[in-house]
């Protein structure tokens, strides 16, 4: 059973629809990533994948489960969502801020058991973020900030981790902490998707990549496939050279620059 | 952390039943400990007897639940709206009560109908922002705080001109506005304290789930959290709590703003521990409040909510700066 099933998924804000038709499934667990310009959907299609966005037409299912059957509950124990790097002004611990994660497990007036606390510590741990545990949120830098985020969706023991731009925001030090983290946590079982702005990036630490313009999937599969001339043309107009990283042996893409328009050709 | 906590708790708890008592005892008349004890043990003269059973304790029991009600509501307020100016009026309730309450004084109806009006025209009003800032089956927090504002402003013109067409009642009509518990009767206390009371413990029920909301909206509905719902169900006690409030103390400013405020310095963000922090600070604060309008210009009573804003003003500046470091956070 496919894990993530999207069928004919349309969206629409209003009269404006930013997805036309999306197709995709997904069998095993793996780092998957999206890319694509500005506008082309990528945040909307995340948005829809996590249930918060209700498809206009089409479906998205969780083993094999229509994602709308889940109710809101539930569906936090199968969906973890780590957002963009809020600044957060709150006077919250990290540790409070990581056990809300179990917040899809208790019931109103339920306390946290200690199973829930030896849930968020591993998870904590596995972050590298327990020694930052009584720190304030506010106080903290923008990458450990977002290891707690992670370990926060991880609290919620989900099968998927859906993550909004999680590196926009941090230097590259950072990014290929997070990045590497991300991959760690794949290969435990779990399947990630990322929405990424920095293609390189994408193909350093995705399994498979795709590719969004004007609210159509062009291309999906593993990075020396999607990765082309051509595609960079068709989703970013933008024309680059693609060579093999030395070190990787991964795509590397090398932009023209100030060929902007010569690329649409 | 925790032990810095329980301190708080406790120095707060101690400060509120010494305020309590000390409620009791000054005023017009003072009364000494001893007097009280005997009233309450059955004993005492005829003339303490009124004074305590009759005017005093209906009196300081109100201040003590308005100043907790408003505390709370104000705590849920500024995290729904995620918005450090926000307070329990920011909704237009008090304009609306206000207005209520104008328009009774104007009429010429008892205190009973004064507050039914004040009570009623505070919910109309939140309700009218409300059905502004509903989008698509989602309220919008920023249309319903940009609402709220606007209704007010209208209302406080509506006010102002029917003051100054009824000049015989602006006295009455701007100390309404200012607050105070100098007509609070048992009547008052009957119907009012509930309604606050279990108001303001609905709303408790709600903290976790307001913690999350106040690391995003979105970020909280892929907690689990229904954030629609949590929304409608603090407006509609946060609303009820406040417009009872209103419309037996009158608009009482300041205490809604900081106490929250104040609280989450000293015990943190977390709504589970920040809410009955506040609850506890706010009756105490209140009832301090009331105290001092009282004796400062003995015989004669101050408006409450000049006596919040002159005390709580300062403070909050003074711990603004002492904890400038940390940043102004929520």
């Amino acid at each position: 059973m496919a894990i993530l099933k999207v069928e004919r998924l349309r969206f629409a804000y209003g009269a404006v629809e930013v997805l036309k038709g999306i197709d995709l499934s997904i069998e095993r667990n793996m780092v998957l990533g999206i890319i694509g310009a500005n506008g082309s959907g990528k945040t909307t299609l995340l948005k829809n994948i996590s249930g918060y966005l209700r498809p206009v037409y089409g479906s998205v299912s969780i083993l094999g489960k229509n994602i709308m059957d889940y109710g809101i509950k539930e569906r936090a124990r199968y969906i973890g969502y780590v957002p963009q790097d809020g600044m957060y002004n709150l006077e919250f611990t990290c540790y409070d801020i990581v056990m809300m994660g179990r917040m899809p497990y208790l019931r109103r007036f339920q306390t946290e058991t200690k199973q829930d606390r030896d849930i968020v510590k591993e998870c904590m741990e596995a972050t590298n973020t327990w020694y930052l545990k009584d720190r304030s949120i506010r106080h903290l830098s923008g990458g450990e900030r977002q290891r707690v985020y992670i370990a926060r969706a991880l609290a919620q023991r989900p099968k998927i981790l859906l993550m909004d731009e999680p590196v926009s925001h941090l230097d590259i030090k950072y990014q290929i902490e997070i990045l590497s983290l991300v991959r760690g946590l794949a290969s435990t079982g779990l399947l990630v998707i990322v929405v990424l702005h920095d293609i390189n990036l994408a193909s350093e630490f995705c399994d498979e990549i795709l590719i969004m313009k004007e609210g159509q999937m062009i291309a999906c599969g593993p990075p020396a496939e999607v990765l082309t001339r051509d595609n960079m043309i068709s989703a970013f107009s933008v024309d680059a050279s693609i060579i093999e990283n030395p070190v990787s042996g991964k795509p590397y893409v090398i932009p023209y620059l100030g060929m902007g328009n010569k690329g649409k050709r | 952390m925790r032990v810095k906590r329980s301190a708080y708790f406790l120095i707060a708890f101690l400060a509120f039943i010494l305020m309590a008592v000390f409620s009791i005892s000054a005023g017009a008349v003072d009364m000494p400990l001893r007097k009280i004890l005997d009233v309450f043990l059955g004993n005492g003269d005829e003339a303490s007897r009124t004074i305590i059973l009759a005017l005093r304790l209906p009196r300081m029991i109100e201040a003590a639940v308005v100043g907790m009600g408003l505390s709370v509501a104000g705590a849920f307020f500024q995290g729904l709206l995620r918005n450090p100016m926000a307070d329990p009026y920011v909704l237009g309730i008090s304009s609306g009560a206000a207005l209520g309450a104008t328009i009774a004084i104007v009429l010429g109806f008892g205190i009973l109908g004064l507050n039914a009006m004040a009570f009623i025209a505070s919910l109309m009003t939140v309700f009218f922002v409300y059905a502004i800032s509903k989008v698509g089956g989602r309220i919008s927090m920023t249309t319903m705080l940009l609402a709220g504002i606007a209704v007010s402003a209208f209302m406080s013109a509506v006010i102002s001109l029917m003051m100054l067409l009824n000049h015989n009642e602006l006295s009455r009509i701007i100390f309404w506005t200012m607050g105070g518990f100098n007509l609070t009767s048992w009547e008052d206390v009957m119907f009012s304290v509930p309604v606050i009371v279990i108001g303001s413990f609905a709303l408790y029920t709600f903290s976790r789930d307001v913690n999350a909301i106040l690391t995003g909206e979105e970020v909280a509905e892929h907690l689990g959290v229904n954030t629609e719902l949590i929304k409608k169900v603090v407006l509609v006690f946060g609303s009820l709590v406040t417009a009872t409030s209103v419309s037996v103390g009158g608009v009482i400013g300041f205490v809604g703003l900081i106490v929250p405020h104040i609280s989450r310095l000293m015990v943190g963000a977390d709504n589970r521990v920040l809410v009955p922090f506040s609850a506890i600070f706010g009756a105490t604060f209140l009832l301090f409040a009331d105290v001092v309008a009282r004796v400062i210009l003995k015989p004669v009573e101050v408006p409450i909510g000049i006596v919040t804003a002159a005390f709580g003003g300062p403070f909050f500046l003074y711990l603004l700066i002492k904890n400038r470091r940390k940043g102004e956070g929520m």
